[in-house]
């Protein structure tokens, strides 16, 4: 390019932007928020997903592999053989438990490690073991983990007292081991000691393994798997962390495409503020053409202000991005509020890589913005230059054409699978629709304006006919809005489908009056078989059912699923489980019978009547799957069992809930009176009523929920200023005319009467067209990104008050911003526009 | 009856202290059926005057009779009203409502003033046929050309049977075939009428086919003699 065409380049790429001022600064103000919220977002993930693996790398030191069982444990006399193997250099075993800390309703992970091969395992314990003057393997003796320290509030030599079943064991805290050691909130305590004084005696949870120098990995794993009892498998510390990061994938990668909402919708914006000045400018370009600037400079030179406006937009959004993942980390944690890393206390950690993603996205957003304009620049006929008139752009047939393409494309992508745990496909799918339903807009909103009755006020005649005249440039400018309205319905009929299903959920899974339950944790607190007779025997209670929470390995999961125990036939089991589908063969005579999650079912590939095996404990059983349950509770699954035939299984009379049934004419108050007077050691434990719980969990529910109408909010507000950018940019053009409504008697209110009804009338359309295509996306959101992401499923429920509450306030601030954005033309000045022209 | 009394008007010039001057004691008396021209240089302020005979604006002194009703006394909305009622405009930029039909442009005093349905139709359609326009009553401004558009103005000025009707440079656009053809037409439905017509121009020749024509300059609003054409009664 010589200077001088460089020069009319820059001067054809700057013009615009510089024309259009305001209008640029809204573009660029819309990208950086767009990236800001993904870019913070994906910190705030990143800073706790890297939290999370480190976590669990910190739990496995060095090993090379790891030999694991569910949290019953396994026999010890499991680590002999192990340690024996000619590759393994070093085993090391470890006691793993979560424990309820007396006085607090928190529980902690303890430790029982061999203080001298877990230094070997893991050297940042050996350093501080000898620094203290008392001995680690004296029986009260535990070291906390920093974390651990901070949330309970102790010091080196405090007291620390745990409960084991019923009975409160005290310890002494030795020291408080260096940050490196571990970053969940653990104790760390002698092997023995752990056995014998909480509950484990003869049991592991795990061995850690470290293999001689030039052994393959593989090949030892495959042989001790071979060699191992059921429900113990062996993994690599990587597959362990990767495990951990997948169970809260979903949720992250949720919320990170919640976030680029907001950058999806400033690109709409972006496209209707360019379209709309290619609409106004076609005379320019045609000449342009005209004087010999070629179609590819032309689009080159529309796309590289958008280029501009992305990169000075995705360039603030790094920077106040940042700010907000610092700000998000330290107000709501790192799950922004929704419960999933109890716990883990993250730092914020910038990856430039991220950062330099959403710089990217920003930019390519804008330009993808632009480009539907830029080829419509580039196509005006140079003969337009020299004629007066149409100036309409006649692609609207075309464009109608697409988006029905688009839709059916999404159709398509609706039929494919997860990839890898996450709906890409599904969230394709939802782009493609809405991108399909800006395209079909202006077909749309001249259909909607024939059905118009006709009135006789003048205002508003002169409204519709203006509407009708500029169907598409009035809904390129809506195509903001409308996208993000589209969401906000779908978020609106999602939530709500998954609150009400949640609460009706609950209502069924809560069918006792009371329940006891006994913390989070499963192997060292929990009532015996006396405490379940204690509470039987309470005179306003007719009946208690227990309930033991266990886990249940199956081969080929990583994970083990969540094994509940309790009574439950055929039968009733209507009754307490919401069942989705239920067998309708015969359960084979030596198959116990069982009823899965549908997470489960997804996740074993099973369906009701089906037969698997798994085992509890070391013993391995077969099951018969009579039904399949809808389960809020347990994204990893969850198998319930009959509490008879656990306890026939395995011999465990341990309880971790009690569900308690009053007499007939028995009061609930009374009862929890009962239990705090004559069983104080179980008042102790967690007493609620089901009302209680309903509270508790839909609190939950909502604080998780806030983020996303934050998020969906920011996102219609967007919508908004787009409409305001065309009003203003529409209400400059139609000056004289406005004058000309002037002279000929509209009054002044008239005229803004008018601005507001073209406004209201055109969020209207937005509206009704949101209502429709947010519904669409909604039961995607629904059966496909939920089902595909949490494996469950939900009942559809259309909030209608909330949604008629936002279309009218939608179409009412259309109408304001309408009016706002048109207040020039009720001033006196307007009267002038229309001798402007001489 | 339209009057003008002592009629002055200035605008903030660049010093806020000393407004510039632009109408300095205009008078005139108007009687129903006269049609005048009002010519003058580029900024003398001929388009000030209609916008203060319109109630567009306010004079600094003097008073704007319309009827024998002081457009002074009345305030912003009720001056819309009037306007709406006893008067009409054409324009040098003919400025028809784009996305309204020709039928839908003519008829819009009609409308604004409560009139509808039949009535109003052969109202629209005589003004048409009386512009030569009849058949294009369904069309859109865009597919007139200027001096169609014009006439359409023209009706609209006229169609409410208005008092005054005031057209600033209206054959300004237009070349000279079709600004004899809409000055012809205005002058024809304006005596049909009645109605006072006040002609702003810089052309002699559509001056010409007023009654009489004044020239505005910074001393105020004198008739040209020798330019009257004789009145038709
Ligand atoms: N609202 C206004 N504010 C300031 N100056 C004005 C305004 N309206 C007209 N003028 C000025 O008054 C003078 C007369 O304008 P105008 O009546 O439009 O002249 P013309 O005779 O060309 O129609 C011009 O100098 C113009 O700039
Ligand atoms: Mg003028």
């Amino acid at each position: 390019m010589s200077s001088a065409n460089a020069q009319l380049f820059a001067a054809l790429v700057t013009g615009p932007l510089r024309h259009a001022a305001g209008r640029t600064l809204l573009a660029v103000v819309v990208i950086a928020l767009g990236v800001a919220l993904g870019l913070g977002v994906t910190l705030v993930n990143r800073s706790a997903a890297s939290e999370v693996s480190l976590a669990a790398r910190s739990l496995f030191g060095l090993s090379d592999l790891v030999v694991q069982g569910t949290n019953a444990g396994f026999d010890e006399a499991l680590f002999p053989v192990l340690a024996r193997l000619p590759e393994v250099a070093l085993a090391n075993p470890v006691v793993d438990v979560q424990v309820r800390v007396v006085g607090r309703q928190t529980a902690l992970s303890a430790m029982g490690i061999d203080f001298f091969r877990a230094a070997r395992m893991q050297p940042s314990i050996g350093v501080e073991a000898p620094r203290t003057n008392l001995s680690p393997l004296a029986a009260d003796s535990v070291f906390l983990s920093p974390a651990a320290a901070r949330d309970l509030g102790l010091e080196e030599g405090d007291q620390l007292t745990v409960q084991v079943g019923l009975e409160p064991v005290s310890f002494h805290v030795a020291g408080i081991l260096p940050a490196a050691a571990y970053r969940q909130r653990a104790m760390v305590l002698d092997i023995g000691t752990a056995q014998w004084r909480l509950g484990q005696l003869g049991k592991l949870q795990r061995v850690e393994l470290r293999l001689r120098s030039g052994t393959s990995t593989e090949a030892v794993q495959r042989r001790i798997a071979a060699m191992l009892p059921p429900g113990v498998s062996v993994t690599t510390p990587g597959a362990e962390t990767d495990e951990a990061l997948r169970l809260t994938r979903a949720y992250r990668s949720n919320l990170t495409a919640l976030a680029l909402v907001a950058l999806f919708t400033g690109a709409f914006l972006v496209h209707s503020t360019q379209s709309l000045a290619v609409i106004r400018r076609r005379r320019e370009f045609a000449l342009l053409k005209a004087m010999g600037v070629s179609a590819r400079e032309q689009i080159a030179s529309t796309l590289a202000g958008g280029a501009i406006v992305g990169g000075a937009g995705a360039l603030c959004g790094v920077g106040l991005g940042i700010l907000i993942a610092d700000l998000g980390l330290n107000a709501f944690g790192a799950d922004l509020g929704a419960g999933y890393f109890r716990g883990i206390a993250p730092a914020l950690k910038v990856d430039w890589l991220d950062a330099g993603v959403f710089f990217l996205l920003g930019t390519a957003a804008a330009i993808a913005g632009t480009l539907r304009p830029a080829i419509a620049a580039a196509r005006v006929p140079a003969a337009l230059a020299l004629k007066a008139g149409d100036l309409e752009d006649p692609a609207v047939r075309g464009n109608t054409i697409a988006g029905l393409a688009l839709w059916g494309f999404a159709g398509v992508l609706l039929l494919l699978p997860a990839v890898d745990g996450l709906p890409l496909a599904g969230y394709s799918a939802i782009a493609l629709v809405l991108i399909g339903a800006v395209f079909l807009m202006p077909a749309v909103t001249r259909l909607l304006l024939r059905l118009l009755p006709s009135v006789r006020s003048v205002p508003l005649q002169i409204a519709t006919a203006h509407l009708r005249g500029t169907a598409r440039q009035a809904t390129t400018s809506l195509s903001a809005i409308l996208v993000s309205f589209s969401l906000m319905v779908a978020m609106a009929v999602m939530v709500t489908s998954f609150r009400t299903s949640l609460d009706q959920w609950l209502e069924k899974i809560l069918p006792a009056d009371l329940y006891l339950r006994a913390g989070f944790t499963s192997e060292t607190a929990f009532l015996d078989a006396n405490d379940v007779t204690a509470l039987a025997a309470l005179p306003e209670v007719e009946r208690v059912d227990a309930n033991r929470f266990a886990q249940l390995a199956v081969t080929g999961l990583k994970t083990p699923l969540g094994l509940i125990a309790r009574p439950i036939t055929e039968q009733n089991a209507g009754r307490m489980l919401w069942i989705e589908s239920t067998a309708t063969n015969v359960a084979l005579p030596d198959a116990q019978p069982v009823w899965i999650s549908e997470a489960a079912a997804d996740l074993l590939s099973l369906r009701s009547g089906a037969v698997f095996t798994g085992s509890i404990g070391e013993r391995a059983v077969q099951f018969s799957v009579r039904g399949v349950y809808r389960d809020y509770e347990r994204q990893n699954g969850g198998v319930v069992i009959d509490h008879d035939a656990y306890v026939r299984l395995t011999g465990d009379l341990r309880t971790n809930a009690a569900w308690l049934w009053l007499k007939p004419g028995a009061d609930v108050d009374h009862l929890v009176n009962s239990i705090h007077e004559r069983l104080p050691g179980l008042a102790e434990f967690d007493v609620r009523r089901p009302g209680e719980i309903r509270a508790i969990t839909l609190r939950v529910f909502d604080r998780t929920f806030a983020v996303t109408y934050l998020l969906e909010i920011i996102a219609v507000g967007i919508g908004l200023a787009g409409i305001a950018a065309s009003t203003s940019a529409q209400v400059i053009a139609r000056r004289a005319e406005l004058g000309v409504l002037r002279h000929v008697g509209l009054l002044r209110r008239q005229v803004g009467f008018m601005l507001a009804a073209e406004g209201g009338l055109l969020g209207a359309v937005g509206v009704l067209a949101g209502l429709v295509i947010g519904s669409v996306v909604s039961l995607i959101l629904i059966y496909v990104v939920n089902r595909q992401s949490f494996h469950w499923s939900m009942d559809v429920y259309f909030p209608w008050v909330l949604l008629m509450a936002f279309s009218v306030s939608l179409v009412a601030a259309a109408a304001l911003t309408a009016v706002w954005s048109g207040r020039l033309s009720l001033r006196d000045d307007i009267i002038r526009a229309v001798k402007e022209d001489w | 009856m339209l009057t003008l009394r002592q009629v002055r008007k200035s605008f903030p010039g660049p010093d806020p202290a000393r407004p510039r001057p632009v109408l300095a004691e205009v008078s005139l008396a108007l009687e129903p059926g006269d049609y005048i021209a009002v010519m003058g240089e580029s900024g003398v302020g001929k388009s000030t005057l209609l916008n203060l005979i319109a109630g567009l604006d306010v004079p600094d002194s003097g008073d704007v009779l319309l009827e024998g009703q002081s457009l002074a006394a009345l305030d912003d909305d009720a001056r819309t009203l009037l306007r709406r009622r006893r008067m009409g405009f054409v324009f040098q930029a003919f400025h028809l409502l784009p996305h309204l039909t020709v039928a839908g442009n003519v008829g819009l005093p009609l409308a604004l003033n409560g009139m509808a349905g039949t009535h109003a139709d052969d109202r629209i359609n005589e003004l048409l046929e009386a512009v030569g326009l009849r058949d294009r009553r369904d069309s859109f401004p865009k597919e007139l050309s200027g001096g169609e558009m014009q006439r359409v103005a023209v009706a609209r000025a006229l169609v409410h049977r208005p008092a005054v009707v005031l057209a600033d440079e209206p054959t300004g656009n237009l070349d000279p075939e079709s600004a004899a053809q809409v000055l012809e037409l205005l002058r024809a439905q304006l005596k049909r009428d009645g109605s006072i017509g006040i002609l702003v121009t810089h052309s002699a020749v559509a001056a010409a086919t007023t009654d009489r024509v004044y020239l505005l300059t910074r001393q105020g609003l004198q008739l040209q003699s020798g330019t009257t054409t004789p009145r038709q009664e």
